[in-house]
């Protein structure tokens, strides 16, 4: 059975069984290697995908589960060379160390200022405690939003 | 050292600079280890021992070679070389050698067509075992005798007695370093026998020493590539799957790549040492110490790996930031079946600070003064003797500065808050939250800095002037920290010319940068990259006779002499350096002498919430003043001392490897628990500078400080808040509850 999906607006098809992961598809047929697998356990949030509107741990979910789905990587939020205010942002404050994380945190961190362009701190931590960070302690990375959800950038 | 005036050029030395490796790791770009493909490339799986005990009666491997897709089964017969590893002593097989000694031990290794037909491969290898029973009680062990090292320090006066006396008995946990990126490497063969491993790493020069001896090649036949490393903290200093990828390479003639799962990664890399401390502080009536007495007991699991150095800096570390002559210790860390333990974070010294701040807590109760009071008499500061080892402690230790610091941040509000997401249990909370009891608690720490006692410590770097900018090669390992900025920074700074590239070379490519562990890259490669750019600077300056590097070229007098081009006019200019920092010497048989190159300090104030009933904590604010020598980019020391600090905070109520009999029983991210965005306190932080007398602009090691007294903090503040002695981390919700 083939299962097309709509990658980042672009029409991919797939002939993976359907018990893959959505994550290993994305890495190893479509060659999306953004998305981490770091648990393959949905804990730690690296695989982070926006599904159907829906953020998500692209580990979790069966690719047979995807037919007609519109699915957004983090290999998306960069438009025409620019970088998404929330990539700019993670730079800018130092969010960003190891790395692992941040393609997670970067889709996460999208979505929820789509959803509430103006969270506040709690409502930020909230919005991430699905990713993990094991190298910043997690300040840089919320300094980097509570400054995109006080202006206007979102 | 000579030091360079520091000249106006963006992005030098002292400012917050973005890092060079963020925008691909921000869009997804950067290439991890786990990320690697080659063409034809086949995948590695890994055959586990599943008891931390056994002796293996016989493997066959016949059902696994005759799966179709299956390419290559290799066991403990097929390794060429020396059959066994280790970066301190050679004691671990490359497979099982006949017996299993822990949990997890690798058997065999598969290469296959895909990672399915790998793990399937894996499955079909028939095993028979004799399980036999597991020494999994460290004091069972040391019992016996069968140590990796004992260390044993006496300075001062046996006799020396003090007037309060405080005992007690500590126990840290086997903590994770849990780093996301799991262990992954590519090996890929050449045409003429040899290989090219991409691997992570935090040494590749020691990997590759260890790597070549048991494929039984030469030196240049092998090259280690530090591939994108994913987080370290330690894991990655010794060796996990990169002799079997290499194998499996030469067997099949093809590349092979072998990711482990979250699984194999618990039970692929050591472990922090658990440790159990019996300590005896002897103080005067106003709390001055007379002596301390301790011993120090650290499950080394079952191979050696670093564990003799852990061992010995625990002891050199056993009391602390404080003045005391009369010390005495003896400490032991032996073999079990339990899962091997070598490097992590703070290296041996995570473990007696919680203990010795505990009793620093207690000593403080029973002369009735404060905890930051007691340690402001006791404090220990540059000239004076380190307690252990008597040496005079050069250069800087800005003790009471980093004190008087952390008591000006100011606490939060003394009311617990409303909202239940900033209580302990989150919205799970059930108590209400006038119940919630607030606790404030300190701790001090000190840590060595670089390799010590006698150990040939050296990095080298090579500084390379081209028409288009600077490059700076080096072999030091990259794991996050931000050692890629302070290359640039330092270079920027020196040579005054803002483009900068960092050049991670292989290991046939330049010399060992030595281990990015020890918080020792800042002050060695950063040392190696001054040097090398300083010697450069003269070299270029000379041969123009210019007084000025700048953007453009050579200046004297502020007038262009040559422009960049005309000095590369013959091509690049280069300038290698190896640097060592002041030699250490060999401990005497009772670890006296000038052992260690340089010291840090920390402090960190912990503010917790607890639900008495349900016994949860809520850390709310852990703030810290560190003692940094110079910050040579203050935003990446701030991102180190709030990172160390969760982990910290980890270790104190949350991080704990189960290990049952050798077995573990939480090898997850599901059941090992990582601090989340709604675990993690507010931090403050202050920068102390004070410079040291050998790093870079006088800068210090700042990673490992700030994982070292915040787990103490955290313990005294739950202490404060309970009353209970709480003697062992983490602290869990059965330590608190029934108050």
């Amino acid at each position: 059975m083939t299962v097309t999906i709509i990658v980042n607006g672009e029409q991919r098809a797939t002939s993976a069984a359907g018990w893959e992961s959505l994550l290993s598809v994305l890495r190893d047929e479509f060659g999306l290697r953004g998305s981490k697998d770091a648990c393959e356990q949905g804990e730690c949030g690296s695989c982070t995908v926006i599904l159907d509107g829906e953020s998500v741990c692209s580990c979790l979910v069966m690719v047979g589960d995807c037919d007609g789905a519109r699915v957004a990587t983090v290999e998306g939020l960069v438009q025409a060379d620019i970088l998404h205010a929330v990539q700019e942002a993670l730079l800018e404050a130092g969010g960003i160390q190891c790395g692992f994380c941040t393609p997670g945190f970067a889709v996460a961190g999208a979505h929820l200022l789509e959803q509430n362009p103006h969270p506040t701190e709690d409502e930020i931590k909230e919005a991430l405690a699905g990713n993990i960070c094991r190298c910043t302690g997690y300040g840089a990375i919320l300094r980097a939003f509570v400054r995109l959800a006080g202006g206007d950038e979102a | 050292m000579t030091t360079v005036a520091t000249r106006r050029v963006v992005g030098g030395v002292g400012e917050s600079v973005r890092r060079p490796d963020g925008r691909p790791k921000v869009t997804g770009d950067f290439a991890y280890a786990s990320d690697l493909v080659a063409d034809r490339m086949l995948w590695g799986a890994t055959l586990r021992s599943p008891f931390a005990r056994a002796r293996l009666i016989s493997l066959d491997t016949a059902p696994a070679l005759a799966m179709p897709g299956v390419h290559a089964v290799l066991t403990q017969e097929d390794v060429p070389g020396l059959a066994t590893f280790g970066q301190v002593h050679q004691d671990q097989p490359v497979f099982c050698d006949g017996e299993a000694r822990y949990w997890g031990e690798p058997v065999a290794v598969v290469a296959a067509d895909d990672p399915e037909t790998a793990r399937l491969a894996v499955n079909a290898i028939v095993v028979e075992w004799d399980e036999l029973p597991p020494v999994s009680d460290p004091e069972q062990a040391a019992a016996a005798g069968d140590s990796f090292r004992d260390m044993e320090i006496r300075r001062g006066d046996p006799e020396a007695v003090g007037t309060v006396v405080i005992e007690g008995v500590y126990q840290t946990a086997t903590q994770d370093q849990a780093p996301l990126g799991p262990e992954a490497g590519l090996a890929v063969p050449d045409d003429q026998g040899g290989l090219d491993l991409y691997i992570t790493s935090q040494w590749v020069h020691v990997d590759h020493r260890q790597i070549v001896a048991c494929l039984g090649m030469a030196d240049d036949q092998v090259r280690c590539h530090p591939a994108g490393i994913g987080g370290a903290f330690g894991a990655r200093e010794d060796i996990s799957l990169h002799i079997h990828i290499a194998l499996l390479a030469l067997r099949t003639g093809r590349p092979v790549k072998m990711v482990y799962n979250r699984t194999e990664s618990f039970a692929g890399h050591v472990k922090r040492h658990p440790a159990r401390m019996w300590y005896r502080h002897e103080a005067d009536a106003d709390g001055r110490l007379v002596k301390v007495t301790a011993r120090l007991l650290l499950d080394g699991g079952a191979y050696a790996h670093t564990s003799p150095a852990v061992v010995a800096n625990a002891a050199y570390f056993t009391v602390g930031p404080y003045r005391c002559d009369n010390v005495f210790v003896e400490a032991a860390v032996v073999r079990t079946n339990n899962p091997p333990a070598g490097a992590m974070r703070g290296f041996g010294v995570v473990q007696t600070c919680f203990a010795h701040e505990s009793q620093m807590d207690r000593l403080a109760e029973a002369v009735g003064v404060g905890p930051l009071e007691l340690r402001r008499r006791n404090a220990l500061v540059a000239g004076d003797p380190l307690n252990t080892s008597g040496q005079t402690i050069e250069g800087s230790l800005p003790t009471l500065e980093v004190l008087d610091a952390l008591e000006s941040i100011p606490l939060p509000a003394e009311s617990a808050e409303d909202d239940p997401r900033r209580l302990p249990g989150g919205t799970g909370l059930t108590t209400p939250p006038s119940a919630v009891r607030r606790g404030v608690g300190y701790a001090l720490g000190l840590k060595n800095l670089a390799f010590s006692e006698a150990f040939d410590d050296y990095a080298d770097a090579r500084v390379v002037l081209t028409s288009a900018g600077v490059e700076v090669h080096t072999a030091a390992i990259e794991v996050g920290q931000g050692l890629v900025t302070v290359c640039q920074q330092i270079a920027r700074t020196v040579l005054g010319v803002e483009q900068v590239a960092v050049i991670w070379d292989d290991t046939s490519q330049i010399g060992s940068a030595g281990s990015t562990s020890a918080s020792r890259q800042t002050q060695m490669t950063g040392g190696a990259v001054h040097a090398a750019a300083v010697g450069l600077l003269e070299k270029i300056l000379a041969s123009h006779d210019g007084d000025e590097l700048t953007n453009e070229g050579v200046r004297r007098a502020d007038e262009l002499v040559a422009t960049m081009a005309e000095v590369c006019a013959e091509g690049s200019i280069e300038n290698s350096v190896r640097f060592r920092h002041p030699p250490t010497e060999e401990p005497d048989e009772f670890g006296q002498g000038a052992v260690h190159a340089g010291f840090a300090v920390a402090a960190h104030r912990a503010v917790v919430d607890v639900d008495p009933d349900l016994g949860l904590v809520r850390v709310l604010q852990v703030d810290t003043a560190q003692d940094v020598g110079k910050a040579l980019n203050p935003g990446a020391v701030v991102g180190q001392m709030e990172g160390g600090i969760l982990q910290g905070v980890g270790l104190a109520v949350m991080e704990e490897l189960v290990i049952d009999d050798g077995v573990i029983r939480n090898p997850t991210f599901t059941d090992y628990l990582l601090p989340t965005f709604l675990d993690a306190p507010d931090v403050e932080t202050r920068i102390i500078e004070d410079p040291d007398h050998w790093g870079p602009f006088g800068a210090k090691g700042i990673g490992e400080p700030p994982t070292i007294s915040s787990t103490p903090a955290v313990v005294a503040a739950i202490r404060a808040a309970t009353g209970r002695p709480l003697t062992r981390v983490p602290v869990r919700p059965e330590d608190i509850v029934g108050i």
